[in-house]
């Protein structure tokens, strides 16, 4: 389901000759296709009665859990920091979408039931509500984000989990204190019009992937990751350090707030106890499950996570043991997470099978003899030269 | 005009006075260097040239123009980059994506450019173009972290002890480096413990004695100098 990689097209690198690759436009071509099988198949399935409501709102979860993961990483796997609040970020989302589509639903006319047909109407107010969703996300973002980012690991981890404290603490006051009818305070916000289906889902999560995937593939991306990898080295490339992690960890956010729109239209109420402490944790286990700065991890083990607590409860009395031991088998086993940060590209596969199972590094060698010769040269050259030099230097010192 | 002119720079950590009210200035095509014991604030010196350390006072001026208070970024993109201590590789990309993260403030057609030029001095990164930064040697990864700084197109370039835990045979190929990009006209201050090398390329020198400077003069004076002698060159 990620977009396409380009593995070859790095600038300055010469392309290997021989080596047969497929054009940016035929790499999206192929994704966009698997996308729309895979949202074929699937509606079909639920329309013909194969996946029954209950595993059609299991998917949904899947998908909203999916989105909440993939975000996270960007600001864990990929910026490379610890922030704990995910929850705060999605009960943003969540409430000010559900709010959002709720008050303008009698504004521009349209019902409940006009979501479940899906009118134009309610097709626009949803992908509205989501964006407004993922706004607020965002501005939460870059407000809990500026001060958050001057601090580092475990102090970031544990402002971060303030903050969204804070937010979940505002939701169930605010009404109170201030007297408005907005978040229904403690006992939540009730009669959200259900529309989240797997449809609009699957749309949104294959929008949200492609746009993170594109954010990081880019020069941004790239930014973000040498933050991670060496700040100092980042910021001594002439990299804008502070922009930067402010821009992933709002996008983080933005994101976040998406999930939570969707999540309020597929459960149908919003209680702020749901948006604790815990539900970060939850969030961050499947991105470290994942593997860090894996997309591919992201997703698998968001779909493993939300799938298994369902698929233990005829077990229930068990299913949190088993939960328990599955995360720290993998934690003892592949510290790095399932994936580590391999991240899967279908362009990749299909160019292997087009260049016969070989890699692009098979052929980089034929390309480049006179390099070669000059580099054996600097190598067996001018060493030996300087090793003279030294013992030269060695015995000088000596006397 | 001097090309960069420190004047009664003064930096400290918390209480500690890392560097107390130094000023020097370097000229264009000159390769100057700082020498001095460990703690003698010489890194400290050229990261707050850098703008990764912000000083207590004093003025940095780069070409006329004041570099105190300027982003770490701005300074890279007007022509001066430095080469951290510790090489500092970006381990998990390639040698490639490191260069081409040494150009970020430069456009792909420069950098397309720049690259054959940093390949032509380090013909072995060109070598292992593809191969995984943090796999490198330490010779490999310091001389990926010059290129990258290079590709930076840097008017001025600032290394911080390239010369740290490589083998002497190394060191010798590594100097004879500084001297070739010098000679193709870039500017270079170099920070180094290892002040034999250093004092024999460079044109100037100073040494720095717990943030103050305490010597200065040619590269070869300070060579036969008997306080440095003693100090540094092991008698």
């Amino acid at each position: 389901m990620t977009a396409s990689k380009a593995t070859t097209a790095q600038a300055g690198t010469p392309a290997a000759s021989g080596y047969r690759s497929l054009s940016m436009p035929m790499r999206y071509l192929i994704n966009a296709i698997l996308v729309v099988v895979f949202l074929v198949v699937g509606e079909l399935m639920i329309d013909g009665g194969v996946v029954s409501r209950y595993q059609t709102g299991v998917i949904e979860q899947i998908g909203i859990y999916i989105i909440l993961a993939v975000s996270l990483n960007i600001a864990t796997g990929y910026l490379g920091q610890l922030p704990l609040g995910h929850a705060g970020f999605m009960s943003v989302g969540g409430y000010s979408c559900a709010i959002f589509i709720m008050r303008m639903m009698d504004v521009v006319g349209v019902t409940a039931r006009d979501f479940v047909t899906g009118s134009p109407a309610a097709v626009g107010l949803f992908v509205i509500g989501i964006i407004f969703g993922g706004v607020c996300a965002a501005i939460c973002g870059l407000i809990i984000g500026v001060p958050a980012l001057r601090l580092k690991g475990d102090y970031l981890a544990i402002i971060t989990l303030g903050f969204a404290e804070i937010i979940r603490v505002v939701m169930q006051n605010i009404d109170g204190v201030l007297g408005f009818t907005l978040t229904g305070g403690a006992k939540g916000l009730t009669g959200i019009p259900s529309y989240t289906n797997f449809l609009n889902t699957f749309i949104v999560v294959a929008i949200s992937l492609f746009l993170i995937h594109t954010m990081m593939k880019s020069r941004h991306g790239r930014a973000i990751l040498s933050i991670r990898d060496n700040e100092i080295a980042a910021e001594s490339c002439g990299v804008n350090t502070t922009y930067y992690k402010t821009l992933a960890f709002v996008a983080s956010a933005f994101f976040a707030g998406v999930a939570g729109g969707l999540y309020a239209g597929c459960i149908g109420v919003m209680a702020p106890a749901k948006f604790g402490f815990m539900k970060s944790i939850e969030i961050l286990v499947m991105v470290v499950l994942g593997g860090m700065g894996s997309m591919l991890g992201s997703v698998i083990s968001a779909t493993v996570l939300t799938i298994l607590p369902e698929a233990l409860r005829a077990v229930s009395d068990y299913r949190m043991v088993v939960y328990a031991v599955v995360l720290i088998l993998v934690m003892i086993f592949r510290p790095e997470g399932l994936l580590g940060d391999y991240d899967f590209s279908m362009s990749r596969v299909i160019e292997r099978i087009m260049n016969h199972g070989k890699r692009p590094e098979d052929f980089a060698p034929a390309t480049t003899p006179a390099v070669e010769a000059v580099a054996t040269a600097v190598a067996s050259g001018a060493p030996s030269a300087t090793t003279e030099k030294d013992t030269g230097k060695e015995a000088s010192t000596h006397e | 005009m001097a090309m960069l002119s420190v004047s009664d720079l003064a930096v400290s950590y918390g209480a500690i006075k890392a560097v107390k009210g130094i000023s020097f200035d370097i000229d264009e095509g000159e390769i100057v260097t700082l020498i001095g014991a460990n703690g003698a604030g010489k890194s400290t010196t050229l990261n707050t040239i850098a703008g990764l350390i912000k000083p207590d006072s004093g003025s940095i001026k780069f070409s006329g123009e004041e570099l105190v208070g300027i982003k770490p970024h701005k300074i890279v993109a007007r022509g001066l980059a430095l080469c951290p201590e510790g090489r500092r590789v970006f381990t998990h990309m390639t040698v490639s994506e490191n260069l081409d993260m040494g150009g970020y403030t430069r456009t792909d057609a420069e950098n397309k450019e720049t690259l054959e030029l940093v390949y032509e001095h380090f013909p072995r990164l060109k070598e292992r173009m593809n191969q995984v930064a943090g796999t490198l040697s330490g010779g490999e990864q310091q001389m990926l972290a010059m290129g990258r700084a290079l590709m930076s197109r840097p008017k001025l370039l600032m290394l911080d002890e390239p010369s740290m835990g490589l083998a002497p045979i190394l060191v010798d190929e590594i100097f004879e480096i500084i001297q070739a990009l010098n000679k193709n006209g870039t500017t270079i201050l170099l920070v180094e413990q290892n002040a034999n090398m250093a004092l024999k390329v460079a044109a100037r020198g100073y040494v720095l004695e717990t943030g103050k400077i305490v010597k200065t003069g040619t590269g070869a004076e300070l060579l036969v100098d008997d306080d440095v002698r003693k100090a540094y060159l092991g008698g």
